[in-house]
């Protein structure tokens, strides 16, 4: 049995997870990040995307927004905007985000102040929808 | 003197509106209730969201971010988030606030301009000879993230631009159903408590991609949760406070029904008294 540490998921309208995981996978500003049990003390930014954990045969994923991963030896807490559970994601509104936000993005350059929020829209529809055909598979 | 049908009339209009009240309350009780489940869920991200912040701010100056600085705008100017509700029948709710905003007016030595939130709150301003930069009702709505988001941007952006260099928002917070209080809190420049075990948390903590990068996204964060919360918090003590006035509002009308009804039984039994004694005279009459 390996180490397991407090997994903690919460979002401004309420608290996803609380539970004991073995292992998590977030993404990370500067890429995909991996913890473990006894992880060094780190405070990270999150770019919407994928976190998944893993405790034994049981592992989960959610889609979440921007937010921050404090991560110390036996705790991980997570703060992000949204959050969705992989159980509460409908496969068929993720494609239409994912539609209106590629759209959103054809109409946009770089500097232009909507342009982070849509990419961000995008990111966060890609990642719905990751997590919808991973269950399929 | 009410005559017999005037009084019952005035029953019958009582009676339908304390059911009025009952019902208000009922409806409030209800919504309070979700309110409170609302405050309560979002409180563990608040909380984390204040230990990071804490924690943060002791370890860098606080010139190594505006929002942590006060404003270098050359007149001094104070913005007020004044949140109130929409709709009224709620008893003192809205009254308490606008007495505590009206001091909070005449002690500032800033001149101020207002940011309203809640229908009541607008009206009260309407007549007034002050500046406000912004009025949005509910419109029905819950408070929802997105909202607080937009406020917060809001006055981050006219804080940066140097336009204000003090933010307050005033809101009625949230005791228990009984009991509200109103609060003056300051938004901005951000002032976190240093938390005492903030030395020892700090120890070694690896930030990517660095402490100010970090910190200068978590410091706009942190006012949208402030707002955020005002908001719940608002909305929550307006249920409340409505709950308690229609709760007293139908006790006073099943007081006065049963007032009303003692008075219509008297009259009604000093009516047929005297229509006995007619017949009795008259019959006496009769006989002699």
């Amino acid at each position: 049995m390996a180490e397991t540490f407090l997994l903690e998921i919460v979002t401004p309208a309420r608290k996803l997870l609380s539970r004991e995981v073995e292992e998590v996978s977030a993404p990370a500003l500067m890429g995909e990040i991996g913890v473990l049990a006894g992880h060094a003390p780190m405070l990270t930014t999150l770019n919407p995307g994928v976190i998944s954990y893993k405790k034994g045969s049981e592992s989960g994923s959610l889609a979440v927004g921007r937010g921050y991963a404090e991560v110390l030896a036996d705790k991980t807490t997570i703060l992000v905007d949204t959050a969705e559970l992989d159980s509460e994601i409908d496969a068929e509104t993720a494609r239409q985000s994912l539609a209106k936000s590629e759209d959103a993005l054809k109409n946009l350059t770089p500097d232009d102040p909507g342009y982070q929020d849509a990419l961000d829209a995008y990111d966060l529809a890609q990642a719905r929808i990751r997590i919808k055909e991973r269950h399929k598979g | 003197m009410p005559s017999l049908r005037d009084i019952k009339r005035r029953i019958k209009s009582v009676k339908n509106t304390q059911q009025i009240t009952k019902a208000m309350k009922m409806v409030s009780a209800a919504k309070l209730k979700r309110a409170q489940d609302e405050i309560i869920a979002a409180r563990p991200y608040a909380e984390k969201m204040l230990s990071l912040i804490s924690s943060l701010a002791a370890k860098t100056p606080s010139e190594s971010h505006p929002l942590l600085s006060a404003g270098t705008g050359e007149s001094p100017k104070t913005t007020v988030i004044f949140i109130t509700s929409d709709r009224g029948l709620c008893g003192s709710f809205n009254a308490v606030l606008m007495r505590t905003v009206e001091r909070f007016l005449r002690e500032s030595e800033n001149a101020v301009n207002l940011y309203l939130i809640g229908k009541r709150g607008i009206e009260y301003f309407k007549r007034r000879d002050l500046e406000v930069v912004k009025s949005r009702p509910y419109g029905g709505a819950r408070p929802n993230y997105g909202h607080a988001v937009e406020i917060a941007q809001e006055v981050i952006n006219s804080f940066l631009r140097g336009e204000v260099n003090d933010v307050r928002i005033i809101y009625s917070e949230f005791k228990s159903a009984l009991a509200q209080r109103p609060v003056v809190q300051r938004l901005l420049p951000i002032t976190p408590e240093k938390p005492p075990e903030a030395e020892e948390f700090m120890v070694e903590m690896l930030f990517e991609p660095s402490k100010e990068a970090v910190l200068s996204s978590l410091l706009p964060k942190y006012v949208e949760v402030q707002v955020f919360r005002a908001l719940l918090e608002s909305s929550a003590s307006e249920q409340g406070a409505r709950m308690t006035a229609m709760d007293s509002a139908s006790k006073n009308a099943a007081e006065m029904i049963g007032g009303l009804t003692l008075k219509y039984n008297r009259l009604r039994q000093a009516a047929i008294t005297k229509e006995l004694m007619e017949i009795i005279g008259g019959a006496e009459a009769l006989k002699g």
